[in-house]
This record gives structure tokens, sequence and C-alpha cells, in this order.
């Protein structure tokens, strides 16, 4: 299909072509002609944003529930710049976007004219890929090439920069068979000889674990199905990242629990004793690792990434496979099945009788109180009578998000949106709603600080309008609780800046919004007031208040390793010495 | 540093990789990466290096395939084994580049720069800096009663020990292309 037709027109129909469905933007002057063509058709849908960064994050809630790319459509100079935080967010986490940006005419591109930035300038180490398209006839081949970059190996954002000039002249359109792919195609297949060395591996381990990252979930619903398999029919125990959880069910027999910083103390323990650690999809985070000197030191350490950077970038590993989880299961567990399903029954009943040992732990246990709600507290309920549901959770930053990890259960992939590399305050909020307006139907979580929830509180217009019933549960301790429980750990107590001053009054800014507001504050009441929230057929937003000096237990000190982490009932003054001081 | 101080890495081949890639050493490589000859590219590669802080000693770039829309982009870069990895890692999953060699170990490679120095001086000095001239096979492309601009061609080593001759002979500007690389035989 060849056509001519203006760039502003080209935009669309290369959206439509891509089976793009929904657009998170916001008009300006740069971008006007392709706002022009969107009012002219109703095949995508737009919503209309509050503020650029809430496009960006919408954006990511949807192509994380979905696995399909997310698109935002902004104007030039201020619309760029602010869409900056979600494009380095979505590089941080493997997230497929693809930002177009309006730009000033080509002929006053370099003059500094009003609402010029040099965004491909800006956002070349935020993104993928990016694009300025000078010429209308390159433009519909860049468009196609865009949603290929952005999906293929590693995901990722990607941007297109298209001057107003270029999109209201005229040019050819090719549909995106007819477009040159670029040369960008990454091994998805594994290489079948270190495959079967790590077979040999399986066979053999006596303490294994799989470790398991998003880019299992970045492979597609399939490579969990995979996993799911591997493990249980080996018999290994899981762990998974922040950004992996769900990829494993929660309640699969192997489940250990998330791992890191704020992991469980059976999951940390397991990657620090193990043998063989198989990497699936994750990258060695520092969150993950502690202090790598120690980290998991008596283990051989498989690590199958699609991303070659990824391999030791951080830790060396002794077995490295490139390739798509997916395929590189699909081909693993082939060479498994042939020959003979054979595990290390005796050392792997030894093991697991060791893990249920770290087990009797109990780490998460926590002190109760009938008075006041625990944030502990607040989410076990929130699990317990929302886990019938087909439930989406998003997440902000902080101590509430690393509660909703260790304490909401995940049975599926794309169920849970969190900014993990980045650690974006203010990503919850617009990422559930990029969740809701994917999934109508579904039940919508944002798990929210108080404090990283006004990061972004605009975006409740765009709930509103577009009719999202996304349930905004904040727990509200009139803190910046993660600063505060570093400043307690680490800077005797001074606690500077990190409380909520004049904070609103969230239901009356929930009735301001146009939507329910639910405040409360005693234990006894809060199962109601949840199942207040969930019946409400529409947004909520409520206002959980809890303990205000609460910490976020087991942790990790920064430069310790994984058999160093404090409790629940540990002293904490001076828990982070001299070296891990530097980190963060 | 003497003009003849072999660089770790950069001049012995042997038929085995004996590197070892937990060493702390830090060696010199040269890097050949073939890219698109296209807006940008060379601002992706640099803001790579800076933005992840690998250090970049010379690096030159031109279109070598002008219907291929293809660049050849020199890099000659230091750091510890695993450091130049990530170095190759990070540049080979830039969308635009096609191939990297790491010339250093992938087999004999020729390196080459060109220089241009400009020395000032009369009587003894100005013939002297003639003379070694003639013996660094430089050639003479500009000349007044009281300067020489010398063009010499060489490695890298070639060039530091030409300079290092020329400066108390009244050196006084140089400009010099970085280094260009191709590996050996076919």
């Amino acid at each position: 299909m060849q056509q001519q037709m203006t760039g502003a027109r080209m935009v669309v129909q290369a959206l439509k072509d891509q089976g793009v469905e929904v657009v998170f933007g916001y008009p300006g002057g740069a971008v006007l002609p392709i706002y022009d063509e969107i009012f002219q058709q109703n095949d995508i849908r737009h919503i209309l944003v509050r503020h650029e960064q809430g496009a960006v994050h919408m954006a990511e809630g949807y192509a994380r529930s979905t696995g399909k790319p997310g698109v935002v459509l902004v104007t030039s100079g201020p619309g760029a710049t602010n869409a900056v935080t979600g494009l380095t967010d979505a590089l941080m986490d493997s997230i497929p976007l693809v930002v177009l940006t309006g730009q000033v005419p080509t002929f006053m591109i370099g003059t500094d004219g009003f609402q010029e930035a040099d965004t491909v300038g800006i956002t070349r180490p935020c993104t993928k890929h990016n694009w300025l398209v000078k010429d209308t006839d390159r433009l519909a081949e860049t468009l196609h090439q865009a949603f290929h970059i952005a999906k293929a190996g590693r995901p990722g954002p990607v941007l297109i920069d298209i001057p107003k000039d270029v999109q209201f002249a005229t040019g050819t359109y090719a549909g995106p068979k007819q477009a040159r792919l670029s040369h960008y195609q990454p091994q998805v297949k594994g290489d079948i000889d270190a495959i079967t060395r790590l077979v040999e591996l399986i066979e053999q381990a006596e303490r294994p674990v799989f470790y398991t990252g998003g880019g299992v979930i970045n492979s597609g619903p399939g490579a969990s199905q995979l996993l799911c398999e591997l493990a249980d029919a080996t018999g290994f125990p899981v762990t998974s990242t922040l950004m992996g959880l769900g990829a494993y069910p929660a309640s699969g027999k192997g489940w250990l629990g998330m791992l890191g910083m704020h992991g469980l103390y059976e999951a940390n323990l397991a990657m620090h004793g193990c043998d063989l650690m198989i990497n699936l999809g994750a990258r060695f985070d520092d969150r993950i690792t502690g202090r790598i000197a120690d980290f998991s030191p008596r283990s051989i350490k498989a690590h199958v990434d699609i991303d070659p950077s990824s391999i030791n970038k951080v830790v060396r590993v002794d077995l490295p496979i490139v390739g798509d989880i997916g395929h590189v299961l699909e081909d693993l567990l082939k060479v498994w099945k042939a020959r003979g399903r054979k595990v290390n029954r005796e050392g792997l009943a030894k093991w697991w009788s060791q893990i249920e040992q770290w087990k009797l732990k109990n780490c998460l246990a926590y002190k109760g109180s009938t008075t006041t709600i625990k944030p502990q507290y607040a989410l076990e309920r929130l699990e317990a009578l929302t886990s019938g549901h087909d439930r989406y959770v998003t997440t902000e930053v902080g101590q509430h998000q690393m509660w909703a990890a260790q304490f909401l259960r995940f049975e599926a992939p794309n169920r849970w949106m969190t900014s993990g590399g980045l650690g974006t305050m203010g990503y919850g909020l617009p990422a559930s709603i990029g969740v809701q307006i994917a999934h109508p139907e579904a039940l919508v979580i944002n798990v929210a600080g108080e404090a990283s929830w006004l990061m972004n509180m605009q975006e409740m217009g765009t709930a509103i309008q577009f009719r999202a019933p996304v349930k905004q549960f904040i727990l509200n301790n009139e803190r910046l609780g993660m600063v505060r429980q570093w400043q307690q750990l680490l800077h005797g107590g001074r606690y500077s800046q990190s409380w909520s001053e004049s904070l609103p009054d969230f239901v009356k800014l929930a009735e301001a919004f146009g939507c329910k507001g639910i405040r409360c504050s005693d234990p006894a009441l809060l199962d109601d007031a949840i199942a207040e929230m969930l019946d409400h057929d529409g947004p909520v937003i409520f206002d959980c208040l809890v303990e205000k000096h609460e910490n976020c237990y087991p942790m990790i000190p920064s430069g310790k390793a994984h058999n160093d982490m404090l409790m629940g009932d540990a002293g904490v003054e001076g828990a982070i010495q001299a070296g891990g001081a530097v980190l963060v | 540093m003497s003009a003849l101080n072999i660089k770790q890495g950069s001049t012995s081949h042997s038929a085995y990789e004996l590197r070892d890639p937990h060493a702390e050493t830090v060696e010199t490589h040269t890097l050949a990466v073939m890219v698109d000859n296209e807006a940008g590219v060379l601002a992706r590669v640099i803001g790579l290096f800076s933005g992840r802080g690998y250090n970049i000693d010379s690096l030159t770039v031109a279109e070598v395939d002008h219907k291929g829309h293809r660049s050849r982009i020199t890099v000659v870069t230091r750091g510890t084994p695993g450091v130049i990895e990530q170095i190759k890692a990070q540049l080979g999953r830039l969308v635009p580049v096609h191939e990297v060699h790491d010339l250093t170990v992938e087999g004999p490679a020729v390196e080459r720069e060109l220089a241009l120095f400009k020395v000032a001086g009369t009587g003894e000095k100005r013939v002297e800096a003639l003379r070694l001239a003639d013996i660094f096979r430089a050639n003479v492309v500009d000349s007044t009663l009281e300067s020489f601009v010398f063009e010499i061609t060489g490695t890298v080593e070639k060039i530091d020990a030409f300079a290092d001759l020329m400066r108390p002979l009244g050196l006084i500007d140089v400009a010099r292309t970085g280094v260009a690389a191709l590996a050996r035989g076919i």
C-alpha cells in the first residue's frame, strides 16, 4: 500500500497499521496537525493527560500490563522535556514505548524558536533509539522502524521528533510490510551447547536457585509458563526481583518470595548459599546483590539475558547465554527432558529442608496494633480482600512499594507495575490509569505513599474524565517513609525534610476532583473501608492513616552481604557503616 | 612516558588468548565500529563513553561507504578487560551500530595516525629539525624562513617520539588525526 498523504495523517495511519488502539498525550503548537488528524478519526482513542510525565507513565502501565508498546504524543519543548523522566524510567525497566514529539519547523531548528528544545539531544541517553525526521517521505518508514525497535530484543522507549512542517507536507506513505526495517535483529535463540551445559549443571546441583527478573515477563506469557513448568518439574526454588514478580506464581511450591535489599530472608539466604544460580532475565542490580565481593560466594552462576551488555556487567558469571528467555527455556526443557529429566534428588531434599528452616524465621513478622493501622497489616488485609480478583497493582516508590512487594501475592505476569530501576516517585497513579485503560473491567489498585502520590496527583482528573475506576490506596504516614528510615539508620535520627507538612485532606481532595474519598485510621474498621473501596464503581482515593515511624524489614543495609540482614526487631542505629554510607 | 613505551595489549599478539578477564590491569584497545552514517550517530557513541565513564584516547570517524551510508569509527580506549568487554557490548547494542571489532585482540592489525607539526626556529635548531624529519620520513608541507610544517604518518608511538624530539627544537603547534586501523590480511 503506497499513498500520498500529509505527515500528520501518516502518523495516525502508521499507528493504526501498527495496531495501536490508544494514545496518551497532550496537545500543543508543534503537534496541532497530528491532533487535527486525531480529531477526524475514531479508530484510535486519545487519553488527554494533565502533565506529559503522566502520559509516559500511563503508557508504561499500559505496556507493562498488555505486553504491547505504549504510545505517547506530546508537543515540542516543555512537552518533550516533561516526558524525560518517564523515558528514563522506561529505559531502566525495559518497557516498550513509542513517544512522538512535535518540533518547531525544520527551517527554525537552531534559532531558539518558541518551545524549541533539542529533543533528540536531550533524550538520546534516555531512549533506546530516537530520530528527528526532516523529510516527510522518511516518516512512515521511521514510524514502523520505531515500533520494531521498541519491541525487539530488550524492549525500551523510542522517540520520534517530528517538525511541524514535516507534519504539514505531503509525502509517500508505505505500510509496515513495505517498510525497510533496520538491521536491528537481536539474537533470540540461545547457544545450544551452553544450554546443554546448563542442563548438566541442573542435573547435578545440590543447592540450586532460579533468580528471575523482568526479562521473563518481557519475553511474554509463554516464558512465564515455561518457567513454571521447569521450576515445578525440577523442584528447584524460585526467587524473583521486584520487576519479575508474577512470572512464577506466589502459590507455586518453589516460591521463595522476592529477594534483594528488602527481600525475604529465605530468598536472600538461598542466593547466598546456593551452588547453582540460574539468573533468568535479571541484571544483578545493586538492590539485589548487596556487597558484590560477598555475593553468593560459592555458586556457579548461569545468566540468560537477551542483552549481551547485561552479562558480566556487575557480576562475572560462569555460563552466559544470550537469548530470549522463552526461547532458551523451551530449548532447555527439551534437552533436560531428552536426557531423562534428572535432578539431584538427595541434594535437593537437604536444600529444601534448609530453606524450610530459614522460612521458620518468619521474616515479615511485625508488631501488630489494635489502635493504629500498621502498613503491613493494611497490605495483608488488601491482599486478603482482593486476592480473588484478577487484580492489577501499581505502586509509587518507597516503603509502601517494598511492603506491597512483600505482602501482595502475584499469580500471573503483567499484573504488577512498579518503577524498579529508576525509582520514580509519582509513577503509580498515572501507571494505574494506563493499566485501567487497557483493562477497563479489571480491578486496578495503586498502592501509594502520600508523598509519592502528590507528585502526579493532577492525573486524578484524567482518571475521572475517562472513567477509569482506579483505586488509590494511600498508606499515609505523613512522612517520606524510606528517607526517614535511612535517616534513622544512617544520620542519627535527624529527620531532615522527610515529613509531609500541610498535606491536603484527601477525602475533600477526592470530592474536589469528583470522585469518592475514604479515610480509615482504625484497624477494626479497615476491612469494611477496603470493601467500600472495592464496591465503589469509580475512582477512589483511600486515605489509610498508618503508623508513622514503621521501618521496612528485612533489610540488607548498604554495603552488606545477603547473609547480613536486619530483621524487624533489630536495633537499627549504626546499621550502615562508613563503607556503605556512600551507597544509596 | 618514553616514546618507545609499548602499551599493554596493543602491540603483542599471541596465537592464544591469554588475557585474564578478571585482571585489574588497564589495557589499551583499538576498536573499529561500523555504523550507519546517520544524524547523531557520533553523539550516540561519544555519549555512551561519557555517560558510562569510559575513556577515549582517540577517536576518528568518516564515511567509508557512501552508497551504503556506512561510517567507520575507530576508538582507542583504555580499561580493565572487564570494562573493555562492557564497552564492546554497550557499543554493540546501539541501534545504528552494525559491527564492533576489537583490533587489539582479533589478530594483527595496522594502526596509523597522521599528524602535522609546526616547528619554528632558525640556525642549527632548524637544520636539526629538518634532519630528524628526514629520519622519521616526515614531509615538509609548508615552509617559511622561520618555520616548517611537517606531515608525519605512523603509529601513535612514532608520532609521540617525533613530538618529543621536536619540542626542544621549537615545536609550536600540533594537529593529530587520531588512529585509523585495519586488520592485517584478509
